[in-house]
């Protein structure tokens, strides 16, 4: 082995620890630099990509069997503009009844399916993929698309009330189409079998054209498609361009704080390496003094300590771009649910542009270093050897010295401004690490607060529905409720239930206002709402007919501000309404109206029926007082239930990626603590071991450690907790715009004393438990050991 | 008659497969004595300053200083006893460069918790006494190797300790700094304080120990009394 191998291996062998730090930070920073990279690359039109991989369908046709024969239909896929083309698969639209878990009721109404017959998920249009289980072998056999029924939807069973004989299928797989063409699939056979005598089902035709980038396009592929069929046949159609808005304004919702994680985590990576590399090499000047001194080249020095830093930076990138691919699997997995697109994989330029960057980093962080270490007299590189150089941080030191603070803590609160650059780059990282911790403790707090008000669409701890309860229906199988209760008798019951301390009636209904060409989704109340109003954005809650509170979006499309009049057009009559407040809500896309009863009445619209919601008093048994208030509403034909508050996907989803990010970052942030103290310990052992021989003990040498960069990590972290919050007030109100709506005051106002006062202290944390290790290695430093170090 | 400040009894001490650093050794140093160590480089002398210290322990045998078991201390009551009990001066000084002069001699009382006033008073005295009050906010750099040796001389005295140990005090000196270094030690032990110091130094032996041993391969090999000096 040549001098310059030997002494790269001795370099690497000799320092293992430092070496092991090495190999620690790049495998964080390759991990999270792979997991960042890969969620930010796949929020980019997520529906984009999932779409061309699945070459998902411009266009889904749906053809009348009575009126074109199967080979007609497939005839049009050489219609004019057609590039390629799907099918026919036979279409049939079925309710099905999902078997109930255990001593739950069944579903007061049976969901309808769109159940197409395909032999197999891929095709040339519409390439499905298959998320769990297998594809339809045989009869039987049903796949469903991901994410419909419960989570233990596979293997489960669905019987078919509607068929003759009530045949039973068993799920064996989920899969997802770009466009949702289907809500489930089985074989063209089975589809054959299912179709009831008698009925004429659809063929369903799946296409792509040379042009379709525009409505217009996609009008005339249409108008070709149609033509090339007989006439009359076409039943109708979905372009990929409604499907695509839709998953847009999904992804839209996510992108900010994705965006935010990942530049965060992507920059401390960055940070990280710089430190610890750089770190790494200055450490190493005595020794580049030895090695010049016996004849090596500033140019074989620099090459020595390049390739000192490459060997254990390159193990650390292998195992980080192993670890990111896996770890992001059930990050993807998230993003996949939360985007509602095909599976989404780590690019593969991804694990080749990650691990590049990152070793050209490396080597850059260590060239610099190691050829001004080559270039300094040998006598100097000598001189200077371990310790920092003299002058640096004395009047750091001496300021420390005067406050009133046991001595070996105000030694360790100088220590850093010996090396200022360090300081100030690890400071950098802390800050990152308390800006994401920060960031993500406002997002989550946000978001709950969100959730919570989104809630209150169900406001109360008990619903009442007009209906009797389906849960004992004879024969397990629940029927369509025939008749619905009396509000007037329901509520009389209600009021007299003891328990009660306040309730109200509700009813959802499409009505229309002036100037709003589709129809408008209003909440209807009876009764004083106001215990379980939304949350407001802005105004305040109706108190009377002719007041409403809207959605964000029907200020938007209707071009009005609270406090504004707007017409609401009945049953022949309309009248006028006065928008009192802006409330949160995502429900019908923001287009939601909440008002009283009688508003509706003014323009001749009557509520019949309602549900009903219920406060109660402090201290009652909510069971107990469902029970009764059932035993009750009996004779009514009405049925109470407890109300129980619903958790989005959508939120899950973001809490998990973001609990995620942010434990890296945290991580990395630890580790790059971690390794300035190794270097600083390192290079103050001679001294350290004089302050033992003086009579430091163990505990004042933990203690001194810890404070050199406990006073780094306290301020990074009062400069992070504002930066974080800062950040949180830009991407949040970000996030609900994308949902449709404006964030209410209460939930962007997460940041209080209780809060901020741990947060303050997260980066004093992240330093403290950075140090930790390494202070308790110098404590246990021989001193005499420490005092023969040179 | 009062107990020996040093009673070192039956040490060996051994490193690896080599041969032993000391064998067998047993020493005792009265209160008030000034003990020079000589011996060849390798015959055990700073093995022996490091168990006196409480920085190393022995394979075999008791050390105890001013009555107390350093051999048996854990890592946080030997750095007590140093702190309060002995004071160390080094060949090379050992100063942190990055302090004053004031502030390396404070330290040893601010590690123990001494008041600042009371600290600072003593700290004013001893430089006083070694003659180097000029340089208290000097760094350490800008002195002569002397002045340094009286600083470290300075700091181990901070705390009144009952011992002073002093490893190649004049090691790194010129003559002229050695022979001051010398005489100030020589006056500290006329005023009562013991010392043990390790050197190859036979003019510092003669100059200021009442006592001289001689350490071959581990065993005291001679053991003199100095008549008169």
């Amino acid at each position: 082995m040549s001098a310059l191998g030997k002494v790269v291996r001795a370099g690497v062998g000799r320092r293992r620890v430092q070496s092991l730090v090495m190999v620690l930070t790049t495998m964080m920073a390759v991990t999270a630099s792979v997991m960042a990279t890969a969620l930010v690359v796949a929020s980019q039109a997520p529906f984009d990509h999932t779409f061309a991989k699945q070459h998902g369908a411009q266009l889904a046709a749906a053809f009348d069997s009575g009126r074109a024969s199967r080979e007609q239909v497939a005839a049009t896929a050489h219609a004019h503009g057609v590039t390629a083309a799907s099918g026919p698969f036979l279409l049939l639209s079925l309710a099905v009844r999902p078997q109930p878990p255990e001593g739950m009721p069944a579903p007061p109404v049976d969901p309808v399916l769109s159940l197409a017959g395909r032999a197999q998920a891929a095709g040339p249009v519409d390439d499905l993929t298959v998320v769990s289980g297998h594809w339809p072998t045989g009869p039987g056999q049903i796949v469903v698309t991901d994410g419909w029924g419960p989570p233990d939807v596979l293997g489960s069973t669905l019987h078919l009330p509607g068929v003759q004989g009530d045949p039973a299928l068993t799920v064996v797989g989920t899969a997802r189409s770009a466009t949702s063409t289907a809500d489930a699939w089985v074989t063209p056979a089975q589809a054959a079998a299912l179709t009831r005598p008698g009925s004429t089902p659809s063929y369903q035709m799946l296409y792509r054209f040379g042009t379709a980038g525009s409505t217009a396009a996609m009008t005339a592929n249409r108008a070709a498609v149609s033509a090339a069929a007989p006439a009359g046949s076409l039943q109708g159609s979905q372009s990929y361009l409604v499907v695509r808005a839709a998953a847009v304004r999904q992804t839209a919702t996510f992108v900010p704080f994705v965006v935010a994680l990942g530049v965060l985590g992507l920059v401390m990576s960055v940070l990280i390496i710089g430190i610890v590399v750089s770190g790494a090499v200055s450490a190493g000047t005595r020794r580049i003094g030895i090695l010049k001194s016996v004849g090596f080249t500033p140019l074989q020095v620099a090459r020595a300590y390049v390739g000192q830093a490459l060997i254990p930076a390159s193990v650390g990138t292998v195992l980080g771009i192993v670890l990111g691919n896996l770890a992001a699997v059930p990050l993807l997995a998230q993003a996949e649910g939360a985007y509602q697109s095909g599976t989404l994989a780590v690019a593969g330029w991804i694990d080749v542009a990650v691990p590049a960057a990152v070793l050209a980093l490396v080597v850059a962080s260590a060239l610099v270093p190691a050829l001004r270490a080559g270039r300094l007299r040998t006598v100097e590189a000598l001189a200077i050897g371990r310790t920092p150089q003299v002058g640096r941080g004395r009047w750091a030191a001496r300021l420390a010295g005067r406050l009133p603070l046991p001595r070996a803590f105000s030694m360790g609160l100088a220590g850093p401004f010996a090396r200022p650059a360090r300081s100030a780059m690890i400071a950098a990282a802390i800050v990152f690490g308390a800006v994401g911790v920060t960031f993500a403790y406002g997002l989550g707090a946000s978001l709950n607060g969100v959730q919570r008000g989104l809630n209150l669409d169900m406001p109360g701890q008990v619903g009442v529905d007009p209906f009797p309860s389906q849960a004992g229906a004879p024969g397990g199988k629940p029927a369509a409720p025939s008749r619905l209760a009396d509000p007037a008798a329901v509520a009389r019951v209600i009021a007299e239930q003891p328990g009660t301390k306040g309730y109200f009636s509700s009813v959802f209904t499409d009505v229309h206002f002036l100037g709003v060409s589709d129809a408008v989704t209003a909440v209807a109340y009876r009764g004083d709402s106001s215990w379980g109003a939304y949350q407001m954005v802005s105004g305040r809650w109706f108190t009377r007919p002719g007041e409403a509170v809207v959605g964000h979006r029907f200020l938007q499309a209707t071009g009005t501000h609270v406090g504004d009049w707007t017409t609401l057009d009945g049953d022949g009559r309309s009248t006028r309404v006065r928008i009192v407040g802006e409330a949160l809500t995502t429900g019908d896309g923001g287009m939601r109206v909440l008002t009283d009863a009688g508003t509706l009445e003014r323009a001749g619209i009557s509520v019949r029926t309602a549900t009903f919601s219920i406060e109660l008093k402090p201290g009652t048994d909510r069971d107990r007082y469902v029970a009764a208030l059932n035993k009750a509403l009996d004779p009514v034909g009405a049925s109470a239930r407890a109300s129980q508050g619903q958790i989005s996907a959508t939120v899950v989803a973001i809490d998990a990626i973001t609990a995620f990010l942010t434990l890296m970052l945290v991580l990395v942030a630890g580790l790059g603590v971690l390794n300035t103290v190794v270097l600083d310990t390192r290079e103050r052992v001679h001294d350290l071991g004089v302050l033992k021989a003086l009579g430091m003990a163990p505990r004042q040498t933990v203690g001194m450690v810890i404070t050199s960069v406990a006073g780094i990590g306290a301020l990074a972290g009062l400069v992070g907790v504002p930066l974080g919050i800062a950040l949180h007030d830009v991407i949040v109100p970000r996030m609900g715009d994308a949902a449709g709506t404006r964030i209410p005051p209460v939930d962007m106002a997460v940041y209080h004393a209780p809060q901020l006062v741990p947060l303050a202290f997260g980066g004093l944390l992240i330093a403290v438990l950075g140090a930790l290790l390494p202070a308790t290695w110098a404590a246990r430093t021989r001193t005499a050991t420490a005092l023969r170090t040179e | 008659m009062t107990a020996p400040i040093i009673d070192i009894r039956d040490v060996s001490k051994r490193y690896d497969d080599g041969p032993p650093a000391l064998a067998g050794l047993t020493l005792s140093v009265e209160k008030g004595e000034a003990l020079a160590v000589l011996g060849p480089s390798g015959s055990g002398k700073s093995t022996l300053l490091n168990m006196i210290a409480g920085l190393d322990r022995p394979t075999e045998g008791s050390v105890t200083v001013a009555g107390a078991r350093v051999d048996r201390m854990s890592e946080t009551a030997s750095a007590r006893f140093r702190r309060e009990r002995i004071g160390m001066v080094f060949q090379f000084f050992n100063l942190l460069d990055d302090l004053t002069v004031l502030d390396n001699v404070l330290i040893p009382a601010q590690l123990s918790g001494v008041g600042r006033a009371e600290a600072r008073d003593r700290a004013a005295e001893l430089l006083d006494n070694l003659d180097i009050a000029r340089h208290a906010r000097a760094y350490p750099g800008r002195l002569s190797g002397g002045e340094r040796q009286r600083v470290a001389v300075a700091r181990a005295l901070m705390n009144r300790p009952a011992l002073l140990l002093a490893d190649e005090p004049t090691g790194a000196l010129d003559s002229a700094s050695g022979a001051e270094v010398r005489e100030l030690l020589a006056e500290l032990n006329a005023d009562g304080q013991t010392i043990l110091l390790v050197t190859h130094d036979l003019a510092l032996a003669g100059s200021c120990a009442t006592r001289t041993i001689e350490l071959v391969d581990g065993r005291i090999a001679r053991d003199e009394h100095a008549v008169a000096r």
